[in-house]
């Protein structure tokens, strides 16, 4: 018997290599942190190069913290993505208590148009502004001598890092939304029941991870401008 | 006439099905989720990989048997070096030990059906050849002069050559290394058969959950470092570049961050792998169990705070060198612990001498030599010496072909016959064991030597007083290349004309000897195994029965 | 594992003690508080974090492996952020040979310390 068939002829989720669902949603649950962990590390490398160039350009990245970005976007972003993972909760929640499949798939919409929202605001207000400012690195950089010179390098560079941490964060987003999508698919064919819901756990605790990452890019970006100037 | 001698190999019982024997077609494994083929396909997409690296090292050794260079042109002698380098770090030697052996081997020696993630698992060879897709394009593209360590700025502004598709390459190839070492983690977390306790796994398994942890800690550092370095070389945003703030030194930070512990990826498994041989052919339980497993997770920590020692002469402070190279002699007491423990395993046992352990013992003293050496390099003042000379290429050919190599060729040995179900002819496998060991020695003795007296690595050309050791190592490139050669031919000979080799040819302990036939049938065990002693358990069991 | 099934009432709660401490950060930094301006809005970030981990992430009903993963996971950024600084920002002290000794990476850990404000 093939594994695919194996599969099929299984209502429960339950795949051949595992002896019981309990051991099955264990090792994906496990296997998600795993990979969260590396993630960790992945943005961790941004994080330890940020904190280096700030270190070393401190005027600069206040500078250009204070007069490029827009805290009320930053705020606002990180208030929408606390309200996702509110919604993304309470979708786990309802599949283990044995909710109607319908509350599942409303609250994963919610999450999802909670994320379209975050993008869209990340997208047309902040990034294309930038565009049209000419603060994008190597692509669009028409930064002129009206600002102190000296703090002109560290000005790009605190810009590279911020299209660069917010981009790869953007990616994770547009990555979860694909996810958020199957989940969607596979409530509506009423694959979840209160025994079986890992696929919306552990994407969940990815939502949930792109989430903390924006925790800390929200402080570290927007917030370090010395705003009181 | 062959379908007579495959009958005689047949065992007289009704022909038995097996992993290999389930299905046939190219799409039977291409889809395969079945982790015994995934390992097989690893081992075939390797050895591919390996000997293209050895094309280049062969072009190189050719070069430099005279002076002035015998064959081509600097540039050319600089992509030699670099494609040499990075298709053997990141296309051989990280994935050779765990994807092959460890992937074959894990399920069989915990007890499991499967890995954790089968689909997830064939996922990552998927991941591994567009990785090496992408290498083989650069190569023939034109090639990389960078090395394979991609400093900038030669690699972001100066090199002319395919740099982005192959750091495209070994980000891809790093996706692969990330699902493989998640999903062992979690398979030797999850999946250990009843009775299989921690302290009664086989060696292998703790030496693959260290691996497996460098894997997930250490990859995600290279694949955002390499992003970075691409981000640079196609905008010119100056990350790395002193002339619009950056910081050269940072891309060092980030890329030894990964690529000192990746040495332990590549020693460590080979550490587990020995660790089974010695005791199988000493039959004598592991001295020191407890020991060498944990010197095993102390190796794969310490590995990570130690990578400033090869940036003793490129810039970075002496306050952190002085710390770097306090933690560098740190990480050389779990590896002695090793060595020792092995060493006393081997006191008083009956020992054979088969081909397997003939690589084992080669490990133990080219490892110790590549270790001791390593001691010179940790040290800042001798560093300061020898660093950027061919003794640190010796060095690290003592550990990464002298251990790793060696390991992997041992381990294939031992388990070849649990892998195919056949035997491979032993006489031409010791002779084989001896010409590597040979071979290297000559190899990359010399220069020991050439490094000592002041050779510089990474050069086309010489001065002539050096002439006489390279010509040396030259020559012992050459017998190095026949003794790989040789095994490749008769265990490829033995998959149709081996005699068959039962299900424990060496009277081996471990649930992959004792439980399952040669070779396994598809999900491993007819039932589950209920495990009662501890590994090793060789007393009462004397020599090699069979063979 | 995570049999545990969070409460409405607690998932609602970590919800509005997130929001309040966005809007706190965000009111905070137009307030001067000299070097601790960033190590403020860092506090409160970490906070939020741990919020999220424990009861969106379930970790404060999970079992001891996962949390050793999770605190392996940040304690190994701190291992690459802190060599990594040990360098960067040792970088440019003056090397005086007369002042070397067996105890000489304990005379400069404060030097690190002053470092402290910056990040």
């Amino acid at each position: 018997m093939s594994e695919a068939a194996t599969h099929e002829a299984n209502p429960t989720g339950l795949a051949h290599q595992f002896e019981d669902i309990e051991q099955q949603r264990e090792a994906s649950s496990l296997g998600m942190w795993a990979f969260l962990v590396t993630e960790i590390m992945f943005f961790g490398g941004l994080f330890a190069s940020y904190t280096i160039y700030r270190a070393l350009h401190y005027s600069a990245f206040e500078w250009g913290s204070r007069n490029i970005l827009e805290v009320k976007w930053g705020a606002t972003n990180t208030a929408i993505l606390i309200c996702s993972s509110l919604t993304m909760a309470m979708a786990i929640r309802s599949a283990q208590v044995g909710k109607k499949k319908a509350t599942t798939i409303i609250y994963l919409l919610v999450t999802m148009l909670f994320g379209a929202a975050f993008l869209f605001i990340k997208l047309y207000f902040e990034w294309r502004q930038d565009w049209i400012d000419g603060f994008v690195p190597g692509l669009h950089w028409v930064f002129t001598s009206a600002h102190p010179s000296t703090v002109e390098p560290g000005v790009q560079m605190f810009m590279c890092f911020y299209f660069f941490m917010t981009g790869l964060h953007a990616l994770h987003m547009v990555v979860g939304l694909g996810l958020l999508t199957v989940l969607v698919i596979m409530a509506a064919r009423g694959r979840f029941t209160s025994q079986y819901w890992a696929p919306l756990e552990i994407s969940g605790l990815y939502w949930h991870f792109v989430d903390i990452v924006w925790i800390f890019l929200f402080p570290l970006l927007y917030l370090i401008g010395g705003r009181y100037h | 006439m062959s379908t007579v001698t495959a009958e005689l190999h047949e065992s007289p019982a009704e022909p038995r099905t097996h992993y290999l024997n389930a299905s046939y077609g190219i799409r039977s494994w291409l889809l395969t989720t079945d982790h015994k083929r995934i390992g097989l396909l690893y081992l075939a997409t390797i050895t591919f990989m390996f000997l293209i690296g050895a094309i280049a090292a062969a072009l190189m050794r050719l070069q430099l048997i005279e002076p002035q260079g015998a064959l081509v042109q600097p540039e050319t002698y600089n992509k030699f070096f670099s494609i040499h380098g990075i298709v053997m770090v990141f296309f051989f030697l990280v994935p050779s030990i765990p994807a092959t052996l460890g992937n074959f081997l894990i399920p069989l020696m915990i007890g499991a059906r499967d890995v954790a993630f089968p689909k997830l698992n064939l996922m990552s060879w998927y991941l591994f050849i567009t990785g090496c897709c992408c290498m083989l394009y650069a190569i023939m593209a034109g090639g990389v002069d960078t090395g394979w360590t991609f400093y900038v700025p030669y690699s972001s502004a100066y090199s002319h050559q395919h740099v982005i598709a192959a750091a495209l390459g070994i980000f891809i190839a790093g996706f692969s290394s990330i699902l493989t070492g998640l999903n062992f983690i979690v398979t030797i977390h999850k999946m250990r058969a009843p009775g299989m306790t921690w302290f009664r796994l086989p060696l292998f398994i703790w030496s693959m959950y260290a691996t497996s942890v460098i894997f997930i800690l250490g990859t995600p550092v290279i694949a955002i470092t390499l992003l970075l370095l691409g981000l640079e070389r196609l905008l010119h945003v100056g990350i790395f570049d002193p002339r619009i703030g950056g910081d050269p030194l940072l891309f060092q930070h980030l890329f030894w961050f990964y690529s000192h512990p990746a040495v332990y990826i590549m020693i460590l498994p080979g550490m587990g792998v020995i660790s089974e041989l010695i005791p199988a052919f000493s039959r004598k339980r592991i001295f020191g169990y407890t020991f060498v497993a944990f010197s095993s997770l102390a190796i794969a920590i310490i590995s990570f705070v130690v990578w400033g020692h090869h940036m003793f002469v490129t810039g970075q402070s002496v306050y952190a060198g002085l710390i770097f190279s306090v933690l560098s002699f740190l990480v050389a007491i779990p590896s002695a612990i090793k060595v020792f423990n092995w060493t006393a395993t081997l006191y008083r046992g009956s020992i054979s001498y088969e081909a397997p352990m003939l690589y084992a013992l080669g490990f133990i003293g080219l490892f110790t030599m590549g270790g001791l050496t390593g001691l010179f390099l940790a040290s800042l003042a001798v560093d300061v010496h020898v660093n950027g000379t061919y003794f640190v290429v010796a060095h690290f050919h003592y550990i990464m072909v002298g251990g790793a190599v060696m390991a992997f060729l041992g381990g294939i040995h031992f388990w070849w016959p649990k892998i195919t179900g056949r035997l491979y002819p032993d006489l031409w496998a010791r002779f084989a064991a001896f010409t590597i060991f040979i071979g290297f020695n000559l190899t990359f003795f010399p220069q020991f030597v050439l490094g000592y007296l002041g050779m510089p690595r990474r050069y086309a050309v010489y001065p002539a007083e050096f002439q006489f050791y390279n010509v040396m190592s030259s020559a012992g490139a050459s017998i190095l290349g026949v003794g790989y050669v040789i095994p490749l031919v008769y265990l490829i000979w033995s998959l149709r004309y081996g005699p068959p080799a039962g299900p424990n040819p060496w009277g081996a302990k471990g649930l992959e000897w004792e439980k399952a036939p040669s070779p396994p049938p598809t999900h491993n065990f007819e039932e589950i195994p209920i495990v009662t002693q501890e590994a090793y358990d060789y007393a009462g069991t004397s020599g090699v029965a069979h063979v | 594992m995570s049999e545990h099934i969070v409460p409405v009432k607690t998932y609602v709660a970590v919800w509005i003690t997130l929001m309040i401490f966005t809007g706190l950060t965000t009111g905070v930094a137009y307030i001067d508080l000299k070097e601790w301006n960033t190590v403020v809005a860092l506090l409160i970030a970490v906070i939020k974090m741990s919020l999220v981990v424990l009861f969106f992430m379930h970790i404060k009903y999970a079992s001891g492996l996962t949390r050793v993963l999770i605190i392996g996971g940040f304690f190994w950024l701190g291992i690459m952020l802190t060599f990594t600084l040990a360098d960067e920002l040792s970088r440019h002290w003056e090397i005086n040979p007369a002042a070397w000794g067996p105890g000489i990476i304990f005379l400069h850990l404060p030097h690190l310390l002053n470092f402290l404000p910056l990040l």
